[in-house]
């Protein structure tokens, strides 16, 4: 039997896929010489819009979801039992994670650009790697049964791990890939045994079928007799475990506490658009997975994963906040302050899993991944000139580099949650209204005393840009365009966010689809 | 419908900001002018709201915007003024543009201090400043509110952290971080009262007094929401915040943290938590009225063992809010008028007092008591008279603004709101009572060491002279330049106070040119044309280092006298007139702010009596 592939539904991840091979013959063929450098940049960023294009393409086409990839009615013993197993579906959740990994990945394509131009990186691997995770990150948020999940899910991991040791010869950066590496596999092999042991009891990898299963509305194969799944008192205690199990896998892959630890050390490790990459595209496509499987395919388990998940944002936040304030490197406070926003990200979906919960989350990524990736670009504008990236190196910025100063001001207060960073404010006015609609009043109380925690480090960053330097030398170097167009990316986007945060609702609104 | 006048009220600072911003160097050379328009422009807009308000019908809500801003959320830009904003608006909107004219009439000095460190971004904050605190007095919405409460802790915290004194870090990042966790938990509160009643605007929630909410909901969301507030307000013991903010930010920061700041804490138990939380208010007013009366009491003593002036102003404002939440506590009209009297007139009179404050600091280069010695009266004779005249207002002398809302409070606490435990409240008045006796102390033994004795002797220690110019701040310098022995010094200290008769004026020896004062002790509004010609002359100097030429050559530290030159000034005239004519009309004539708030408190209170 032939399968039927809806080519423009897997489109965006194909374009990618194909750029980066484009990509890889390009840079073995052309000439070593600085113009090849930019060209493979720019050969980079159009396949990104390429893809972006097909993307909003689809969401602009509208009608129901499309998928793919889906398993033939007569297999699956008639339509009715057919209808919902599809491993690739574009729907609005998907579109939605689609659109904001690929944006970010301009920003971060753009970092690259700058970064590259100082010639320590090879710069078709890079971009290769770039491009291979991005597929990864494109094609998570569509799967839809358990083994695509894991499989995108590496496609996101892996080519990290080499795009962070790319700086060869650089021990900080080995060490960091090394803890990476480490880490990620662990939290993998953890992940896939959650992951069988969820089968072994559903008899079947498809999220809506899991959800199915799981929600007793449909047998479950790999229990003995034929009792269904009816209600929570009734389940063996191996699916808790696997809940457990899978759960802890994609808390590796947002760096939620107790997995967290390698965030600061990576991080600082990498090149700064290697960490702005783990820290907004990595870890968007590590939500995705989450919600995909909390929501879709574990909805029936709320009542035993909603607690672990409030722990687990609670300890999230509160532990990255309280390591963030004894931060004096720019790079690592931003890696602990994203460990604390990934918490705050966490909390709707400890409250119940609704589409009201999941909305709220995928609202609040959205805004942190704009402003989050506006302040890692005047990061890497400033490791240019100092590379320790102290936080005193940023001591009057405002009057060295007004432009980069006030953006990254902005960016700080809105990562702050104050005005006149409107979106931060609204993105966790979101999570708070469905925390308290949720009847988690203990939960919001330590969001709200952690928010304040927040606001420490980043009041304090803040007003070291307005402080005087003491007749700092201005350097000569001057950021190439890319720099200045990754941050006015980001802060575009940010105020954008901060005037109209209807828009983030009216995207991630309808999205919680199953 | 006049719903552009609100909407102007916001844009016109905010636009202004905005363009500072976008086009740096453009309004470099007339910055001083540029904030005096803007600040002007949004005066005139709130005495423009002040004339066509329709005085028939305070209660209602007029100038009524209302547009949906962000439908997911719920939240509508929902702008009005009524009876109980209206004033506080105004007042706002007068102080800002009052502090402009300090910073930026003419070449005051005061202004080439600031003006000089960056000038561009202190015009920035105040406007930003501007928007939050009309704003948060216009909006109609709970979000929105919230939002723009939350607007003016970025500008105050920059205000503090770069103009402000030496412990100025601290400072900052205390008020911030203190400010705003009472926020959040008020956010909290809001949501809470959302998440039940699925609406957001207060009028309706006003309307519906707490219908819909149970008792125990009523009472979570009156404590979340009046924590927030009361960390604002602020209220004994969440308070600590404010001494170390006062002390350390510049006189603009001081004037407006406690002219208008403060009094947004006060308004929104007014406007959202007595109002749409009826039951939660009876439940916890109580309380309220408990720690207000120990703020009154605890703000009294903290006063009387002050050796700094803007840290014993600061103190007394815990002290004035006490009057005011206690108001609150009531909940009776008399009390809640009262309250909202108070909360204007001390907006006023507390301005006033850190403005004098400021100019104390910018010309002994101290604001300790001891180490100014006294005599101010003397050296200073219409500092020293306005200072005398904003002291005993704010100790609440009747006939003063400050009089009649203290009056009214306990007044509402000699019989409160059925429900309420009365001998609870009679009680609260007693203590009340007494702490308004501890106010008029301290004022007056403020007063005794600063305004009256005997002037410190020139070159003598234990006084920092004006225009004390050497590169020692505060307390250190006289000790340092003289080598005198510290205990000569701790003697001056000890008998400068109350036991010395008050000098007479003009019977000083020296160089002091006898001037026209004056009966300077009861008029505190100065003769307008003589101060601006000594300051003219003095000022047409350009500021250098401290020193404003007089006679030949610079003053040496520790031998200066107070000259003409160093009294009011004419910027200091223009800040400060209006502020005191206002005193004086509300307190010969409260009808005026009374009439006004009557309505709209017998309209919020509707469920309760």
């Amino acid at each position: 039997m032939i399968q039927q592939i809806d080519y423009f539904a897997i489109a965006p991840p194909l374009a990618l896929a194909l750029v980066a091979g484009l990509v890889l013959l390009l840079d073995a063929f052309l000439p070593a010489r600085p113009r090849t450098k930019t060209g493979l940049g720019l050969v980079t960023l159009a396949g990104v819009l390429v893809a972006l294009g097909f993307v909003i393409a689809q969401a602009a086409r509208g009608g129901p979801p499309q998928s793919t990839f889906c398993v033939p009615p007569g297999l699956a013993g008639g339509p009715a039992q057919a209808a919902g197993l599809c491993s690739f579906v574009v729907d609005r959740f998907t579109l939605v994670f689609a659109g904001m990994v690929l944006v970010a990945a301009v920003v971060v394509v753009l970092m690259s650009m700058t970064e590259l131009a100082s010639g320590a990186i090879p710069v078709g691997e890079w971009y290769f790697l770039l491009l291979c995770t991005l597929v990864g990150a494109v094609t998570l948020p569509a799967s839809r049964d358990l083994i695509m999940l894991v499989v995108a899910l590496e496609l996101v991991s892996l080519p990290v791990f080499a795009l962070t040791a790319m700086k060869r010869y650089d021990g900080r950066s080995s060490e960091a890939a090394v803890k990476l590496f480490v880490v990620s596999v662990v939290s993998t092999a953890i992940m896939l045994f959650g992951v069988s042991l969820l089968y072994g009891i559903a008899g079947t990898v498809y999220l809506s079928r899991l959800g199915a299963v799981f929600s007793g509305r449909v047998a479950a194969p790999g229990m003995a007799g034929d009792a269904a799944l009816a209600t929570a008192q009734e389940l063996p205690a191996v699916v808790t475990v696997g809940v457990v199990l899978v759960v802890a896998g994609f808390a590796f892959k947002i760096a939620a506490v107790p997995f967290h630890s390698w965030a600061a050390d990576v991080y600082q490790g990498a090149p700064v658009p290697v960490a702005a990459l783990l820290s907004v595209i990595s870890k968007a496509a590590g939500f995705a997975g989450l919600i995909l499987v909390l929501v879709t395919a574990l909805s029936g388990q709320a009542a035993t994963w909603t607690p672990i998940v409030a722990i687990l944002a609670a300890l999230t936040m509160t532990v990255g906040n309280l390591l963030a304030m004894r931060q004096s490197s720019a790079v690592r406070l931003l890696a602990w302050s994203s460990v604390a926003q990934s918490g705050y990200i966490l909390a709707p979906l400890a409250v119940a899993a609704t589409s009201g919960a999941v909305s709220a989350s995928m609202a609040y990524l959205v805004i942190y991944a704009a402003m989050n990736l506006g302040a890692f670009a005047v990061v890497m504008l400033v490791s240019r000139t100092a590379p320790r990236n102290e936080l005193d190196d940023y001591r009057g910025l405002m009057f060295r580099r007004p432009a980069a100063g006030i953006a990254l001001a902005f960016c700080l207060v809105c990562l702050a949650g104050l005005p006149p960073g409107l979106a931060g404010l609204f993105a966790k006015v979101f999570v708070f209204r469905e925390i308290i609609e949720g009847g988690s009043g203990w939960l919001a109380l330590v969001m709200a005393v952690n928010t304040v925690i927040g606001l420490y480090y980043y009041a304090i960053w803040t007003a070291r840009l307005f402080t005087p330097d003491g007749g700092r030398q201005l350097s000569r170097y001057r950021p190439p365009a890319a720099a200045w167009l990754a941050m006015g990316l980001a802060l575009v986007a940010a105020v954008l966010f901060s005037i109209a945060p209807q828009l983030v609702l009216d995207m991630t609104s309808l999205s919680a689809s199953g | 419908m006049m719903g552009w006048i609100p909407v102007a009220l916001l844009a016109v600072p905010l636009l202004g900001a905005l363009l500072l911003v976008l086009s740096p160097h453009t309004f470099r050379p007339v910055l001083r002018a540029y904030g005096l328009f803007l600040s002007g422009a949004t005066l005139a807009l709130s005495l423009l709201l002040l004339v066509m308000f329709d005085y028939g019908r305070p209660a209602e809500v007029q100038f009524e915007v209302d547009q949906p801003w962000i439908p997911g959320l719920g939240l509508r830009l929902h702008l009005g003024v009524d009876g109980i904003s209206l004033p506080l608006i105004t007042l706002t909107a007068l102080l800002t543009f009052l502090c402009f004219v300090y910073l930026c009439w003419g070449r005051a000095r005061a202004s080439s201090q600031f003006m000089q460190a960056r000038p561009r971004a202190l015009v920035f904050t105040l406007l930003v400043l501007e928007v939050g605190m009309i704003g948060t007095f216009l909006a109609l919405d709970l979000l929105l509110f919230f939002i723009f409460f939350e607007i003016v802790l970025i500008p105050m915290y920059f205000l503090i952290g770069i103009w402000g004194g030496q412990g100025r870090r601290a400072a900052s990042i205390k008020f911030i971080l203190y400010t705003l966790l009472g926020s959040v938990i008020m956010l909290l509160g809001l949501l809470l009262v959302w998440a039940q009643t699925g609406t957001l605007d207060i009028e309706a929630l006003s309307a519906s007094h707490g219908a819909g909410m149970s008792r125990s909901v009523q009472i979570l969301a009156f404590v979340a929401i009046g924590l927030g507030l009361a960390v604002k307000t602020p209220m004994w013991p969440l308070h600590t915040w404010l001494p170390d903010a006062h002390t350390e930010a510049p006189t603009v920061g001081s004037v407006l943290l406690a002219g208008v700041l403060l009094k947004m804490g006060t308004y929104g138990f007014a406007r959202i938590a007595i109002p749409v939380l009826p039951e939660g208010a009876m439940a916890v007013a109580p309380w309220l009225g408990a720690f207000a009366v120990v703020g009154i009491v605890y703000g009294a003593l903290a006063c009387l063992a002050q050796r700094d002036l803007k840290r014993m102003i600061a103190y007394s404002s815990v002290g004035h809010m006490g009057f005011v939440l206690l108001g609150f506590a009531t909940l009776t009209p008399v009390g809640i008028n009262g309250a909202l009297f108070a909360n204007v007139a001390h907006g006023l009179i507390t301005g006033l007092l850190f403005f004098l404050a400021g100019a104390v600091k910018e010309r002994y280069l101290t604001v300790d008591i001891p180490a100014l010695g006294g005599g101010l009266l003397a050296t200073l004779p219409r500092l020293g008279s306005v200072l005398t005249f904003a002291a005993i207002a704010s100790l609440g002398l009747p006939g003063l603004a400050g009089f009649w809302g203290e009056m009214l409070a306990l007044f509402g606490a000699f019989q409160p709101a059925n429900g309420l435990p009365r001998g609870l409240f009679l009680t609260y008045m007693v203590i009340g009572g007494l702490g308004a006796v501890l106010t008029a102390a301290y004022f007056l033994v403020m007063l005794s060491r600063v305004t009256h004795g005997r002037p410190p002797v020139a070159g003598a220690p234990g006084a920092a002279a004006p225009h004390a110019a050497g590169p020692d701040e505060g307390l250190s310098a006289p000790a340092d330049d003289t080598g005198t022995p510290a205990d000569l010094d701790d003697r001056l200290i000890r008998t400068t106070p109350d036991e010395r008769p008050v000098v007479p004026l003009g019977s000083e020896p020296g160089e002091q040119p006898v001037t026209p004062t004056g009966s300077s002790g009861d008029r505190p509004a100065v003769p307008l044309g003589s101060t601006a010609r000594h300051a003219t002359t003095a000022t047409l100097d350009p500021y250098t280092g401290g020193v404003v030429p007089q006679g030949p050559g610079g003053r040496e530290p520790g031998s200066g006298r107070a000259t003409p030159a160093d009294d009011i000034r004419s910027y200091e005239v223009l800040a400060w007139t209006p502020l005191v004519i206002l005193i004086l009309l509300f307190g010969l004539w409260p009808g005026l702010l009374l009439s006004l708030t009557t309505p709209p408190v017998q309209a919020l209170l509707g469920a309760l009596s």
